[in-house]
């Protein structure tokens, strides 16, 4: 590399060339430390991950390059199509309520009040780890003493093992989520309701349009590069559910919520087989930016409707 | 006050906004119906909380009878001094903790080592390497730049397994450096948000610096990192906060109990708790521990990271 000999001169004449290559020297010195945290634990084992796929890594042992057998057996693993299967149902349910009742929460607040209060209450979830998150709840839906099954109870309605039925674990660790993520959902969609110019409702209300028409036909379509946006995070985020399943579950029961990154865990740390944790860790960074190629697609985010 | 939505951006107070006749609404039925969904949205979203609490306060053993008293079930603070390894094992024993020993302030203190070593770090190198991409000129700056927003990318558990391997070869495991190490120097995401800030600060203030002799690092030091204060101060927030709640890497290099961090113990601690009848309030007394001082830091500092909420998300 060429080193920046162009003396500190006067602006105007040494201007241009020290634009060209003049910082060279110290913007490599302000970029080192940096660079060498993205080069070592960034780039370098995206590298070694891809090497390890094709080969029979079990830690403890020297790799073997094996070829595509991992793949291979990755197909034939009835276990993966299972997590992913259990990942999808996982990211739907989700995804879904979470979207639905962020929207209707950041519509109230637009609506409504532009309260700090109010807004820093909605977010707190989301900055308490997701470790305590899922301890509150398992002890709040406790099948024997637990607030929500004694409830339940008093209600008249059958308790509920929201742990323990394999019908339940998925959906309830999912609501868990659900609770954790949706202020801070409702305040991404917030952030993008505030672009909307006030204007526009104020001229659809002379025009007689009331709250609800409003918000099927200006807030509706005006989200649209916002939610977008939103999803692409929110989706990405949901594909990568681990602690709230280690903390409670642990895959069980039976294999009811074994989640692709729980599955991938488990074969990488409990049964030390690197090689093929990392042949579905390749599949599982395929289906994620393919995931978030589609939405961006559908969902056109580039585009605003405002222009 | 009036509906109008003042066109003020998410940063700013409220300003009063001049009633006008048609902004006024009436307190009809459908504005009750939507303020009582924000509060009931709010009460969810606090219960857990006030649980948590009246939990830790109880005795473990009370908790079966008043299983829906809102006050704590026989008021004591057994299961902090429990976690707290303040208590005997006799004593931990007759409020229903399992008699092992555990102690909480070393977790804690391992957290507060980690999180304030990760946040520094990364708050500095992060910043010294948005003001390159922000403000000098070198070739294959752009490039590089987006090489480090490529790695946003990569989900996470694919680097996390070579990286383990990485830590093993080098005999971290079980030590700090293994859980601060691999973000000590950067995240994508911090080099993004600073850079942002480091662009929107006038020029001629730098170059009016620099005729005066200072130099690059001198500019960045006394000029820059002070003008950029608040948003700096707000990504070490998210950091600490990041690094404070992080689970999954430090469960894999740093089990040992000398470097356990509180989510790592908290984990444990559920699992070794008696299977038929759990010690619910010590759970909820660590959980408290390990929660608190977010909740502090958010009590104090919440504005700044509730309007950071939208910048980080979609810009």
């Amino acid at each position: 590399m060429s080193t920046a000999t162009a003396p500190v001169t006067t602006r105007t004449e040494g201007g241009k060339r020290r634009r060209r290559i003049g910082d060279l020297k110290i913007a490599l010195a302000f970029v080192a430390p940096a660079t060498i945290g993205f080069l070592v634990f960034y780039v370098y084992p995206t590298i070694r991950g891809f090497y390890y796929s094709f080969t029979d890594f079990k830690v403890l042992s020297e790799p073997n390059m094996v070829g595509l057998e991992n793949y291979q057996r990755m197909f034939d693993d009835p276990l993966v199509w299972n997590a992913l299967w259990v990942t999808l149902q996982y990211v739907l349910i989700n995804i879904g309520l979470q979207t639905i009742v962020a929207i209707g929460l950041a519509v109230l607040m637009h609506r409504l009040t532009k309260s700090m209060t109010i807004r820093g209450l909605l977010l707190l979830p989301y900055l308490i780890a997701n470790v305590i998150v899922a301890l509150v709840w398992f002890w709040m839906l406790d099948y024997q003493i637990g607030i929500v099954n004694v409830m339940l109870d008093w209600m008249g309605v059958d308790r509920i093992a929201f742990f323990g039925d394999s019908a339940w674990a998925l959906p309830t660790i999912a609501l868990i989520n659900v609770w954790r993520h949706m202020g801070y959902t409702a305040l991404l969609i917030f952030a993008g309701l505030q672009t909307i110019p006030p204007e526009v409702y104020e001229a659809a209300s002379l025009d007689g349009a009331g709250e609800v028409r409003s918000f099927f036909k200006i807030t509706v379509p005006l989200l649209r590069p916002v939610l977008a946006m939103v999803l692409v995070i929110t989706v990405t985020g949901s594909f990568q559910i681990f602690d709230t399943v280690s903390v409670t579950t642990q895959g069980g029961p039976v294999n009811a919520t074994r989640v692709i990154y729980y599955y991938i865990y488990e074969l990488a740390f409990v049964r030390f087989e690197f090689g093929y944790a990392s042949a579905i860790s390749v599949f599982l960074f395929v289906i994620l930016a393919a995931v978030a190629i589609v939405q961006i697609k559908l969902l056109r985010a580039g585009e605003s409707d405002l222009a | 006050m009036s509906a109008t939505p003042s066109r003020t951006a998410i940063v700013t107070d409220p300003t009063p906004v001049p009633v006008q006749k048609e902004a006024r609404k009436p307190f009809g039925i459908g504005r009750f119906l939507a303020w009582a969904s924000l509060w009931i949205a709010v009460l969810i979203t606090l219960f857990p909380f006030y649980w948590i609490l009246r939990t830790a306060l109880s005795n473990t053993k009370a908790l079966a009878a008043n299983s829906t008293s809102l006050l704590p079930a026989d008021f004591t603070f057994g299961a902090f001094e429990r976690v707290l390894g303040l208590a005997t094992t006799a004593e931990a024993i007759a409020q229903g903790g399992s008699g092992a020993s555990v102690n909480f302030w070393l977790f804690l203190r391992n957290s507060l080592i980690v999180a304030t070593s990760t946040t520094i770090g990364q708050v500095f190198f992060c910043a010294l390497a948005a003001y390159a991409f922000a403000r000098l000129q070198w070739p294959g700056r752009d490039k590089l730049f987006f090489a480090f927003l490529a790695a946003l990318m990569v989900p996470g558990i694919f680097t996390t397994l070579p990286n383990f391997v990485l830590m093993r070869e080098l005999g971290l495991l079980d030590t700090y450096m293994a859980i601060i190490l691999p973000t000590l120097f950067m995240t994508p995401f911090s080099v993004f948000f600073l850079r942002q800030f480091f662009l929107g600060i006038p020029k001629e203030i730098e170059e009016a610096a620099m005729i005066d002799g200072a130099g690059r690092f001198r500019v960045f030091l006394r000029i820059i990192m002070p003008m950029a204060a608040a948003p700096i101060s707000t990504l070490a927030l998210l950091t600490y906060i990041t690094s404070w709640n992080d689970y999954f890497w430090p469960l894999l290099v740093a089990k040992d109990e000398s470097v356990r961090v509180l989510t790592v113990a908290l984990g444990i601690f559920r699992s070794q708790t008696p299977q038929g009848s759990p010690d619910w309030a010590g759970l909820m007394a660590a959980t408290l521990i390990a929660a608190l001082p977010i909740l502090v830091l958010y009590a104090f500092l919440g504005k700044r990271i509730v309007n950071s909420i939208g910048f980080s998300g979609i810009k």
